[in-house]
C-alpha cells in the first residue's frame, strides 16, 4: 500500500513539475516584446505572426493533444473573421464585440461539428474535415449577398480599441492587439493542457481504445476539446480581419488548413510553443523568400515538410528537445 | 426539360467520370494494400500530362503514341520514389504520411512552375478526336466517346486481371490481410511495388487524357486531389468497381450540377461526399 501511494504521489510531482514555468519561457515572451524595439518597421509582419501562432496553437489541441488530424480547420479560422467583419461593415465596429462575436459562432459550429468528429477516425475523418472546409468555402462564396464573394468583403471598418487606440499602419496597435490575445489563449491553453482533462487527452490520443475502459469518456473528450479548438481559431480569424480591415475568401481555402497544419508540424505538434515556433520560422521564411521568388515558395516548403518527416518526426521542438537530452546525458 | 439535353449530359458526366476513374483507381488500390496515404498521386498523374505535351509541341509525337509515354513515366517515376522515400514511412502513422506526400505535391507543383511555367499547355489533338456526331438527337463529342472506350476497356482488363491471374490473386489476398498473405509466401512488398507503378501509370495516361478537357498548368497535382479523394473514399479502399461507380457517380453529379443548377456549383459534390461518408465511413464498396 505504501508502495502505490508513493508512486501516486511521484507521479503528482512529476506532473506538478511539468505546470511550472520554466525560464525559457520567461525570456520566449519577454523575447516577444523586441519587436517593438528592433524592428518597428515590421510589426505588421509580426502581428501576422501572432495570429499564425494563435491558430495553429488551437490546431495543436485537437492534432498534437487529442490526435484528430484536421485538413479543414480553416473553416473555424474563416467563420471567426467573417463573423467580425460582417459585424464592423453592419456598425458593430468595436474590437471585442467582434472577438467575441467570432468565438461565440465559431464555437458554436465547432460543437455543432463534433458529434461528426467524435464519431469518425483515420481517412474517413481527413476527408470529412476535408469535405465540411470546401461545403463552407463554396457557401462563402455563394452568399457573395453576405460576404461579397470572390471580391472579398467590402467597407470593414474597425473602431478603436478601448476607445482610444486606432489602427494605425505601422501595426503598433495591431501587435500589441495580437500579442495580448495570443498570451491570455496561451495562459488558458496551458492551464487545460496541465489538467486531469488535458491528461485524457493525451490517452486519448495515444489510445483510444483503452481510455473508455478505464473510466474517461473518449466522444465526450473529443467533443469538449474540438468546440475549444474551434472558439480559438475563431478568436485568431477575428484577430486578422480586425488588424487587416480585411476579409476574403482566402481564410477559409485549403491553403490555409494545409498551412497551418505545415507549421505546427515544422514546430512540433503536442509541444504547447510547437506552434508558436513553427508559425516564426514559417513567416519568417515565407517573408523572405517570397521576396525573391515567390513562385517557388511552394518548393522550399515542400522540401522543408519531406525533410522533418523523415529526419525529425517530432518537429523543431523534438529534435531541440532530444539534442539537449543526449547533451545532458554526456555530461552527467 | 427536353430529352436531348438529358442524355447529352449523362453521356457527358459519364466520360468525365471515367477520366476520374483512370486518375484515381492506382490511388485507391494502394490505400488498401498498404494504408499508405499518397496525397502526390496527383503529381505523377500531371508527370504523365506534361510528358505527352512536351512529347507532342517539342517532338511532333502523334498524341495516340504519346499515351504509352505518359503511362511509362509515370510509372517509372513512381517506382523511385517509392523505393526511396515511402517505403521506410508504411509504418508511420498517417498524418507523417500525408505531410510528407503533401510536400511532395507543393515541390511537383514548383518544379513544373519552373521548367513548363505557370502558363496553360495547349496541345493539339488529332483531328478524327475532334468534332462530334448526331446519334438520335444526342450530341456525342468525339474525344468524350474516346474516353470512355479508354475508360472502359481499362476497367474491363483491370477486372479481368485481378480475377483471373496469378498476380491479381496475390493483389486481392494482399489488399485482403496483408499479414496473411505474407505467411503464405507471397512477396507483398513486390506486388505492392508492381500495383503501385501500375496505378500511378494509369494516372499518368489520365493526366495526359485530361489536357484536352480540362487544361494543364502547375495547379493540376492540386486541383484534381480534391475529386480523387472523393472517389477513393467514396468508393472503398481497394475496391475497383467502387472506384468505377464511385467515379461515374461523381462525374454525372458533377456535370449535372454545373448544367442545372449552376449557382449551388460544386458546393453538391461535397455535400453528397460527407453524407455519403456519414452514411457509409468505409464508403459505398468498402468492408472496413
Amino acid at each position: 500500500m505504501a508502495v502505490t501511494a508513493s508512486a501516486a504521489l511521484d507521479a503528482r510531482l512529476a506532473l506538478q513539475a511539468q505546470t511550472r514555468w520554466h525560464p525559457i519561457e520567461f525570456a520566449f515572451w519577454a523575447a516577444t516584446l523586441l519587436p517593438f524595439l528592433l524592428f518597428p518597421n515590421h510589426l505588421v509582419l509580426a502581428s501576422q505572426i501572432a495570429i499564425t501562432a494563435l491558430f495553429a496553437l488551437s490546431l495543436d489541441l485537437i492534432l498534437g493533444y487529442a490526435g484528430i488530424v484536421s485538413l479543414g480547420h480553416a473553416a473555424f479560422f474563416g467563420l471567426g473573421a467573417y463573423t467580425a467583419g460582417i459585424l464592423s461593415v453592419h456598425g458593430w465596429g468595436d474590437p471585442f464585440v467582434g472577438l467575441a462575436a467570432g468565438a461565440a459562432l465559431a464555437g458554436l459550429a465547432g460543437y455543432a461539428t463534433s458529434f461528426i468528429i467524435a464519431r469518425f477516425r483515420h481517412l474517413t475523418l481527413i476527408m470529412i474535415t476535408l469535405g465540411l472546409g470546401f461545403l463552407l468555402l463554396e457557401a462563402a462564396n455563394q452568399a457573395s449577398w453576405l460576404t461579397g464573394g470572390s471580391d472579398g468583403l467590402q467597407g470593414v471598418r474597425i473602431g478603436p480599441l478601448l476607445g482610444r487606440f486606432t489602427f494605425d499602419l505601422y501595426g503598433y496597435t495591431a501587435y500589441a492587439y495580437s500579442l495580448i490575445v495570443l498570451f491570455v489563449v496561451f495562459l488558458m491553453v496551458r492551464r487545460l493542457i496541465h489538467s486531469p482533462f488535458g491528461l485524457s487527452l493525451r490517452g486519448i490520443r495515444e489510445n483510444p481504445l483503452r481510455m473508455p475502459a478505464i473510466g474517461a469518456p473518449s466522444a465526450a473528450h473529443i467533443r469538449k476539446v474540438y468546440t475549444i479548438a474551434a472558439v480559438i481559431a475563431g478568436i485568431a480569424g477575428a484577430v486578422l480581419a480586425q488588424t487587416t480591415s480585411t476579409v476574403s475568401l482566402g481564410v477559409l481555402d485549403f491553403q490555409r488548413s494545409a498551412e497551418v497544419l505545415i507549421i505546427l508540424v515544422l514546430g512540433g505538434a503536442g509541444r504547447l510553443y510547437g506552434g508558436l515556433v513553427g508559425a516564426i520560422i514559417f513567416m519568417v521564411a515565407r517573408d523572405q523568400f517570397s521576396g525573391i521568388a515567390p513562385q517557388y515558395w511552394y518548393f522550399w516548403i515542400g522540401l522543408l515538410l519531406v525533410a522533418v518527416v523523415m529526419f525529425l518526426p517530432n518537429g523543431i521542438l523534438g529534435g531541440v528537445a532530444r539534442l539537449t537530452q543526449s547533451w545532458r546525458g554526456k555530461t552527467s | 426539360m427536353t430529352f436531348a439535353p438529358v442524355f447529352g449530359v449523362l453521356f457527358d458526366g459519364f466520360a468525365y467520370g471515367m477520366l476520374l476513374f483512370l486518375l484515381s483507381v492506382g490511388l485507391s488500390v494502394t490505400l488498401g494494400m498498404m494504408n499508405f496515404v499518397n496525397l502526390a498521386h496527383c503529381a505523377f498523374a500531371m508527370l504523365g500530362g506534361y510528358a505527352t505535351a512536351t512529347l507532342m509541341n517539342g517532338y511532333g509525337w502523334p498524341f495516340l503514341a504519346t499515351l504509352p509515354m505518359a503511362f511509362l513515366a509515370a510509372a517509372v517515376a513512381s517506382v523511385a520514389f517509392e523505393r526511396i522515400l515511402y517505403r521506410p514511412l508504411y509504418r508511420a502513422g498517417e498524418l507523417d504520411q500525408v505531410l510528407l506526400t503533401i510536400g511532395l505535391t507543393f515541390m511537383s507543383v514548383a518544379v513544373a512552375a519552373f521548367f513548363f511555367t505557370t502558363a496553360q499547355q495547349p496541345i493539339q489533338t488529332p483531328s478524327y478526336l475532334r468534332g462530334s456526331f448526331t446519334v438520335m438527337g444526342v450530341t456525342l463529342g468525339a474525344y468524350r466517346l474516346f474516353l470512355v472506350a479508354v475508360g472502359l476497356a481499362v476497367a474491363l482488363i483491370l477486372a479481368l486481371g485481378i480475377e483471373y491471374t496469378r498476380f491479381g490473386a496475390q493483389v486481392r489476398a494482399a489488399v485482403d490481410n496483408q499479414r496473411m498473405a505474407r505467411g503464405l509466401g507471397i512477396n507483398v512488398d513486390g506486388v505492392f511495388a508492381v500495383t503501385f507503378a501500375l496505378g500511378s501509370g494509369l494516372a499518368g495516361l489520365g493526366g495526359a487524357l485530361a489536357i484536352e478537357i480540362v487544361g494543364l498548368d502547375p495547379h493540376f497535382a492540386f486541383a484534381f486531389l480534391v475529386f480523387v479523394l472523393i472517389v477513393v473514399s467514396v468508393g472503398g479502399l481497394g475496391s475497383i468497381a467502387g472506384s468505377f461507380a464511385a467515379a461515374v457517380l461523381l462525374g454525372i453529379s458533377d456535370q449535372a450540377g454545373k448544367y442545372y443548377v449552376p449557382a449551388v456549383g460544386s458546393f453538391l459534390i461535397y455535400l453528397v461526399m460527407v453524407v455519403m461518408l456519414m452514411w457509409r465511413p468505409a464508403g459505398l464498396f468498402g468492408r472496413r
